[in-house]
C-alpha cells in the first residue's frame, strides 16, 4: 500500500528527534555535532514525506497495528504537512544558531539539546497525530520541554515567566483533557476521522467543545488570556524565543483548528465571531503595547499576540468563504518564519550592545547590518507589504473580507498592518541614530547574523512561491475547498 | 523568442543586481563600486534604447510568472512604460555620477549606493508593472527601500523625517492595497488594457468603481503629493541632495503620478472614467494643490524647501494634464512626466553643489553667487525659466500643451489656473535669479572644499549642466522624432483614436 | 446511570475546586497541589464514564488514558516543583510577581 510507504517516513520524523534528545544526552560532548546531523535528517525526511504526499494519495498509517477505532493512527494532509515544513526549517536554522549563541555557557547547551530535540519530537508527532488523547499526550510534551527551555535562561525573569507559563499550560491541557474524556464517553472513540462521523449537536458535545476550546485558546495566547505569553517569550534566551513564538504556540493552534475543521463543523454556531472579536482585539491591543514597549524583545513578544490575533479573525471569514483558511495557514507559516527571524536578530542585537532597549540601539545599521536587515526584511513580512508571504496571507483574507463585504474584518487587518509598520520602523529608525549612552560591544559570530537573515529572506520568498504553497495546503483537502462543503 | 520575454527582467537585474553586490562590498573599494554603478547604470540604458526602438515599431516585450493562482507577476514594455523608463534610465546614469561626487569621502557609501540601485530598480518595476498587483508589489518596494535613503545622515532629524514619510506613504499604500483587493473581487483582473478594461462592467457596481478609484487616487496622491497628503515631502528635505533630486524628479513622486496615469487610462480608460465623473474632482484637486504650492513656495527661505514646494505644485501638471481627458490634455500631462524630470532635477543638483561647495543653504545667502559659481548658475537659470515656462526650454512645451487642451474640452478655468500658476512661479524664482546675477555678496564665501581649477567637482558640475542641456533640447528639438513630445504623441494617439 | 453520574461529578467538583485554588493561592506550591487536584478530577472523569461495555468489565482503554495521564501528570509535577524551588532559590520567595516590572 502506497500510504504505509509514504508514512514511514513521518514514523522516522518522530524517531529522529527522538533519538537524537537521548543521543545528544548520554553523549554530551559530541551534542552539538549530534543535534545538527539530526536536523539535517529531520529536513530530509520533511522533503520526501512532502514530496510523496503530493504526488500519491493522502496517507494514514496505524502504528504497532492499532488501528481506528482504538487510536493510535498517524495521519498527514496538506495542512499537517506545511506545519511540518514549517517546524523543519525553522528547527534546523535554530539548530544551527543555538550552539553559537551558548558559546560562552556551555553548561545550558548541554540542557538545550536534548530539551529541544524533545520538543521537536512531541511537535512532529503533534502534526502526525490522528487521535485526540495522542494529541492530548503531544500537546503535554511539547509543554513541558517548552517551559523547561523557558527557563534555561536562568534569570529571575525567565524563571517566574516559565513558571506562570508551566500553570497555565497544565490549566490549558487539563480543559482539553476532560473535553476529551466527555468526547469518549458520548462517542466512544478518539478518533478524528471517526468522530467526525459520530458526533452530533448535544449538551455533551458543546461542553466538551467549550472545555477544549477553552484550553487551546489559552495555550494559543488568544487576547485577553495572553498574559502568560509576552514574560515567557522576551525573558527566554533567544533560539528558544524564537521557537516559543514561532512553532509552539502554532502547535495548540494546528489542534484548534483541526477540531474545528473536523469535529465540531456543525456545533460551532456563533463562536466564530466572538473568536474573531477576541482576534481583532488582539491584533489591536498587542500592536499597541508593542508599540509603547522600550525592551526589543518584548516588542516582538507583543507582535507574537498581535499576530496570533489574525489566525483568529479569519474565523468569522472562514464562515462565509473557506478559502480563508488557506490566508490563515499563510500568515501562520510567515510568522513563524519571520517571528523566529526577528527573535534571532534581536538576540544577536541583545549580545552585540549587552542591552536590548530600543532608544539605545546605537547605529546597528552599520555595525551588524545582517542582522538588522533580517529584523527589516522579517518586518516587512509582518507588516504584510508584497510580495512577502505576510503580503499573501493579507491578500486572501482581504480578498473574502472585500468580496462579502465584511468591511469591519478588513479594517482590522490593514490597521494591524500599519501598526505593525509602526512598531518595526520604530526599531529600524533608532537602528540608523547613535545612542546617548553608549555600551561596550561583543562581536557576534556571523553565523548567527546570517542563519536570521537566511530566515527573513525566506519569508519573503514565501510569497514569490504562493501558487506552489498554495497546492500543498490543498493536499488532502483539509479545508474542504474542493469538495466545496465549506462549514456554513 | 526567449530575450524578448526576458528582456524587462533584464532590465530589472541590472540594478538589482549591482545593488546586491555593492552591498556585500567593504566600504573602501571605492573603484568597484563606481565601475558597478556605472556599468548597470550604462546597461539599464542599452537595454531600454533597444527596447525604445522596438516598441516603436510596434513590438511588445513581456515577462509573465505566476504570483497567486489568478494573478500572475508580469512586466511589460508597452509606450507608456518606455517613457518612464527611460526617464528613469537616463536619470539614474546623471544622478550615480552625481552622487558619487557628492559623496565623495564621506561614510556608509556602500550602504547608500546599495539602496540607491535598489530604489532605481523599484522604479522601473513600477514603470514595466503589466498589472496592478506588480504595480503595487514595486510601489511598496520603492517606499522601503528610500527610508535608508531619506534618514542615511542618521541624525534626529533624518529619523523624524523619515518617519514623516513611512507615517504618509505606508496608510497610503494601506489605500491602494483596499482599492486593488476591491477592484479584483469586482472584475477579477487587474492587467493594464489600453483604454481600460472596465467598461464591461455592470452598471450597478458602478458606485463601487467610483468608491475603487478615490481609494486609488488617494493611495497613489500620496506621492504624487496632492494636497492634503503633501506633508512628507518638505519634511524629506534632510536627506543628501542626490536623494532629494531622485526623490522628486525620479522616482519616488514620480511613481505617484505615474500611477495616477496607469489608473486613468490603463484601468478606467480616460472616456469611461469622465462618464464616471470621477475626473473632474480630481482635476479641480489637481489645480488646487498647484496654486497651493506655489503659494507655499514663495514664503520658503530655505532653498530646498522652495523647491520641495515648487515640486508639489509642478507634479499636479501632469495630474492636471490626466484629469482634463482629452488628447492634447493629455499630451500636456504626459510630457511633463519627463520634462518636470530634467528641470527639477538639475534644481536640486545646483541647490546641492551650493551646499556642498559654499555651505549655502538659504536664498538669502545667495546674493551674487552667479559671479562665484557661473556655471552651476546658468543651469539653475535654466531650470527656474523652465519652471515658469518661459520659450524654448521644456517647461513651455508642457504648459502650452496643457491650455491647448483645456481650451479644446470647453474646461476654460483651467487656462486660469495656468497662468496664476505661471505668475507664481515666476514670483518665487525670479527674485532668486536677481538676487544670484546682480547683487553682490554681503560676506566672502566659506569654501567648504578646494578645487584648482573649476567652480566645483566636476562630478557635480557635469550633470547638472547635462540635465540643463537636456532640458532645453527637449523644447527646442522638441517636434524631431524620439523626443519626449514625440513619443508622448504616439501614446496618446494608441489612446484616443485607435 | 447512578454511579457514573456520582463519578462523573465528583470529578467535576474536583476540578473545579482545583480550578479554585489555582486562581485564588498565591503559593507556588499550592498552585501546584491545585492543578493535581484538577488532574484527578479529570481521571476521575475518566474513569467513572468508562462503565460502557455491554458485559460489564470496564473500558481498558478509558483505564489506559488515565495510566497514561497520571505518567503525564507525575512528570509535570516534578518539573514544577524543580521551577518553583528555581523560583525561591533566585527570587527568595515561591510567588509570582503580581505585576511585570518591565
Amino acid at each position: 500500500m502506497l500510504s504505509s510507504t509514504a508514512l514511514i517516513w513521518g514514523v522516522a520524523l518522530i524517531l529522529l528527534p527522538l533519538s537524537g534528545a537521548l543521543l545528544t544526552f548520554l553523549f554530551r560532548a559530541v551534542a552539538t555535532p549530534i543535534g545538527i546531523c539530526v536536523a539535517l535528517a529531520i529536513n530530509l525526511c520533511t522533503v520526501r514525506l512532502a514530496w510523496l504526499i503530493s504526488t500519491q494519495e493522502v496517507p494514514r498509517y496505524p502504528l504497532g497495528g492499532w488501528g481506528a477505532p482504538l487510536g493510535i493512527d498517524l495521519y498527514v494532509d496538506g495542512l499537517s504537512m506545511t506545519l511540518l515544513i514549517m517546524s523543519a526549517v525553522v528547527g534546523l536554522a535554530i539548530s544551527c544558531y543555538a550552539p553559537s549563541y551558548f558559546r560562552s555557557a556551555r553548561h545550558k547547551l548541554i540542557y538545550f539539546w536534548p530539551l529541544w530535540l524533545f520538543l521537536w519530537t512531541a511537535l512532529n508527532a503533534l502534526f502526525l497525530s490522528a487521535d485526540i488523547f495522542n494529541l492530548y499526550v503531544t500537546l503535554e510534551l511539547l509543554s513541558l520541554a517548552a517551559v523547561a527551555l523557558a527557563a534555561l535562561a536562568g534569570s529571575a525573569d525567565a524563571l517566574t515567566g516559565a513558571m506562570r507559563y508551566l500553570l497555565v499550560s497544565l490549566l490549558g491541557s487539563l480543559c482539553y483533557l476532560l473535553g476529551v474524556a466527555l468526547l469518549y464517553h458520548a462517542y466512544a472513540t478518539v478518533d478524528i476521522a471517526l468522530l467526525a462521523e459520530r458526533v452530533v449537536a448535544s449538551p455533551i458535545t458543546s461542553a466538551a467543545f467549550g472545555l477544549m476550546m477553552a484550553g487551546l485558546l489559552l495555550k494559543t495566547a488568544l487576547f485577553p488570556l495572553h498574559f502568560w505569553l509576552p514574560p515567557a517569550h522576551a525573558s527566554a534566551a533567544a533560539p528558544v524565543s524564537a521557537l516559543l513564538s514561532a512553532l509552539v504556540v502554532k502547535a495548540s493552534y494546528y489542534l484548534l483548528l483541526r477540531l474545528w475543521l473536523e469535529v465540531f463543523g456543525n456545533v460551532n454556531v456563533g463562536i466564530d465571531v466572538i473568536l474573531g472579536v477576541f482576534g481583532a482585539a488582539a491584533v489591536l491591543w498587542g500592536s499597541l503595547q508593542a508599540l509603547r514597549q522600550s525592551r526589543l524583545k518584548l516588542l516582538i513578544a507583543y507582535s507574537t499576540v498581535a499576530q496570533l490575533g489574525y489566525l483568529f479573525v479569519v474565523f468569522p471569514l472562514a464562515a462565509v468563504n473557506a478559502n480563508a483558511w488557506q490566508g490563515a495557514l499563510y500568515l501562520a507559516l510567515s510568522h513563524a518564519f519571520a517571528k523566529a527571524a526577528m527573535f534571532l536578530a534581536a538576540g544577536n542585537m541583545l549580545l552585540f550592545c549587552g542591552h536590548d532597549r530600543i532608544i539605545d540601539l546605537d547605529r546597528v545599521v552599520q555595525r551588524l547590518p545582517l542582522s538588522l536587515s533580517a529584523f527589516a526584511l522579517a518586518g516587512v513580512s509582518i507588516i504584510g507589504l508584497p510580495p512577502s508571504g505576510g503580503f499573501i496571507g493579507k491578500w486572501l483574507l482581504l480578498e473574502v473580507a472585500v468580496a462579502h463585504a465584511l468591511w469591519g474584518w478588513a479594517v482590522v487587518i490593514v490597521v494591524g498592518g500599519i501598526l505593525a509598520a509602526a512598531y518595526v520602523f520604530r526599531v529600524v529608525g533608532h537602528a540608523f541614530t547613535p545612542a546617548k549612552n553608549t555600551h561596550e560591544v561583543h562581536a557576534v559570530p556571523a553565523v548567527m547574523e546570517w542563519v536570521a537573515l537566511v530566515l527573513a529572506t525566506s519569508s519573503i520568498l514565501l510569497g514569490l512561491s504562493a501558487a506552489q504553497t498554495l497546492m500543498l495546503f490543498e493536499v488532502g483537502d483539509p479545508f474542504r475547498i474542493l469538495s466545496g462543503e465549506a462549514p456554513s | 523568442m526567449i530575450w524578448q520575454s526576458s528582456l524587462p527582467l533584464l532590465v530589472l537585474c541590472s540594478s538589482l543586481l549591482p545593488g546586491l553586490i555593492i552591498f556585500a562590498l567593504p566600504e573602501s573599494s571605492v573603484r568597484i563600486r563606481t565601475t558597478l554603478n556605472l556599468f548597470g547604470a550604462v546597461t539599464k540604458l542599452a537595454l531600454v534604447a533597444w527596447m525604445v526602438w522596438d516598441v516603436y515599431q510596434g513590438h511588445q516585450f513581456e515577462t509573465r510568472l505566476q504570483f497567486l493562482p489568478n494573478l500572475d507577476f508580469t512586466l511589460q514594455m508597452g509606450p507608456l512604460s518606455v517613457l518612464f523608463v527611460t526617464l528613469s534610465a537616463l536619470l539614474w546614469l546623471v544622478t550615480t555620477i552625481y552622487a558619487i561626487g557628492y559623496l565623495e569621502g564621506s561614510p556608509h557609501r556602500s550602504r547608500f549606493f546599495g539602496f540607491f540601485s535598489l530604489c532605481v530598480t523599484a522604479t522601473a518595476g513600477v514603470a514595466m508593472a503589466g498589472n496592478l498587483l506588480t504595480f503595487l508589489l514595486f510601489y511598496e518596494m520603492l517606499t522601503l527601500v528610500t527610508y535608508p535613503l531619506v534618514v542615511h545622515r542618521g541624525t534626529e532629524a533624518a529619523r523624524q523625517a523619515g518617519h514623516t514619510y513611512l507615517r504618509y506613504t505606508l496608510p497610503g499604500g494601506v489605500l491602494l492595497l483596499i482599492g486593488t483587493v476591491w477592484l479584483y473581487t469586482v472584475t477579477g483582473t487587474l492587467e493594464f488594457t489600453s483604454r481600460g478594461f472596465l467598461q464591461t462592467v455592470d452598471e450597478s457596481q458602478h458606485p463601487a468603481l467610483i468608491a475603487i478609484f478615490f481609494l486609488l487616487v488617494m493611495g497613489f496622491g500620496v506621492k504624487a503629493a496632492l494636497i492634503p497628503l503633501h506633508g512628507w515631502l518638505p519634511q524629506a528635505m534632510v536627506a543628501p541632495a542626490p536623494v532629494s533630486a531622485l526623490l522628486h524628479a525620479v522616482a519616488v513622486v514620480k511613481a505617484g503620478a505615474f500611477g495616477v496615469i496607469r489608473i486613468v487610462y490603463d484601468v478606467y480608460g480616460a472616456e469611461f472614467a469622465s462618464q464616471l465623473g470621477v475626473t473632474q474632482p480630481l482635476a479641480i484637486l489637481a489645480a488646487i494643490t498647484i496654486l497651493y504650492g506655489s503659494l507655499r513656495a514663495l514664503f520658503q527661505d530655505d532653498l530646498k524647501r522652495r523647491l520641495a514646494y515648487s515640486t508639489i505644485s509642478q507634479v499636479s501638471y501632469i495630474t492636471l494634464g490626466v484629469a482634463i481627458v482629452g488628447p492634447i490634455a493629455t499630451i500636456g500631462g504626459l510630457v511633463h512626466l519627463v520634462h518636470q524630470g530634467l528641470m527639477k532635477i538639475t534644481l536640486f543638483f545646483c541647490a546641492g553643489n551650493l551646499a556642498e561647495t559654499l555651505g549655502i543653504h538659504k536664498i538669502s545667502e545667495m546674493r551674487g553667487v552667479g559671479k562665484r559659481m557661473p556655471l552651476t548658475m546658468a543651469a539653475f537659470t535654466v531650470g527656474a525659466l523652465g519652471m515658469i515656462g518661459i520659450p524654448p526650454i521644456a517647461g513651455f512645451i508642457s504648459k502650452w500643451y496643457l491650455g491647448l487642451g483645456a481650451l479644446e474640452v470647453g474646461q476654460s478655468w483651467v487656462v486660469l489656473v495656468l497662468i496664476a500658476s505661471t505668475l507664481l512661479n515666476a514670483a518665487y524664482f525670479l527674485p532668486v535669479l536677481y538676487i544670484v546675477w546682480f547683487c553682490e555678496p554681503d560676506h566672502p564665501w566659506c569654501e567648504n572644499r578646494h578645487f584648482d581649477n573649476s567652480e566645483t567637482n566636476w562630478t557635480l558640475l557635469l550633470p547638472a549642466l547635462a540635465t540643463a542641456g537636456m532640458a532645453v533640447a527637449a523644447g527646442l528639438l522638441a517636434s524631431l522624432p524620439y523626443t519626449p513630445l514625440e513619443w508622448v504623441r504616439f501614446i496618446t494617439h494608441n489612446q484616443f483614436y485607435q | 446511570m447512578s454511579s457514573t453520574f456520582f463519578f462523573a461529578l465528583a470529578g467535576i467538583g474536583l476540578f473545579v475546586l482545583g480550578l479554585y485554588g489555582l486562581i485564588i493561592y498565591a503559593h507556588l506550591l499550592r498552585k501546584i497541589l491545585a492543578i493535581n487536584i484538577m488532574g484527578s478530577g479529570v481521571f476521575l472523569v475518566l474513569a467513572g464514564l468508562a462503565h460502557r461495555l455491554p458485559d460489564g468489565t470496564a473500558d481498558p482503554i478509558s483505564h489506559a488514558m488515565i495510566i497514561t495521564g497520571i505518567v503525564v501528570a507525575v512528570a509535570a509535577t516534578a518539573l514544577a516543583l524543580v521551577l518553583m524551588l528555581q523560583v525561591q532559590h533566585t527570587t527568595g520567595q515561591a510567588v509570582l510577581p503580581e505585576k511585570q516590572k518591565y
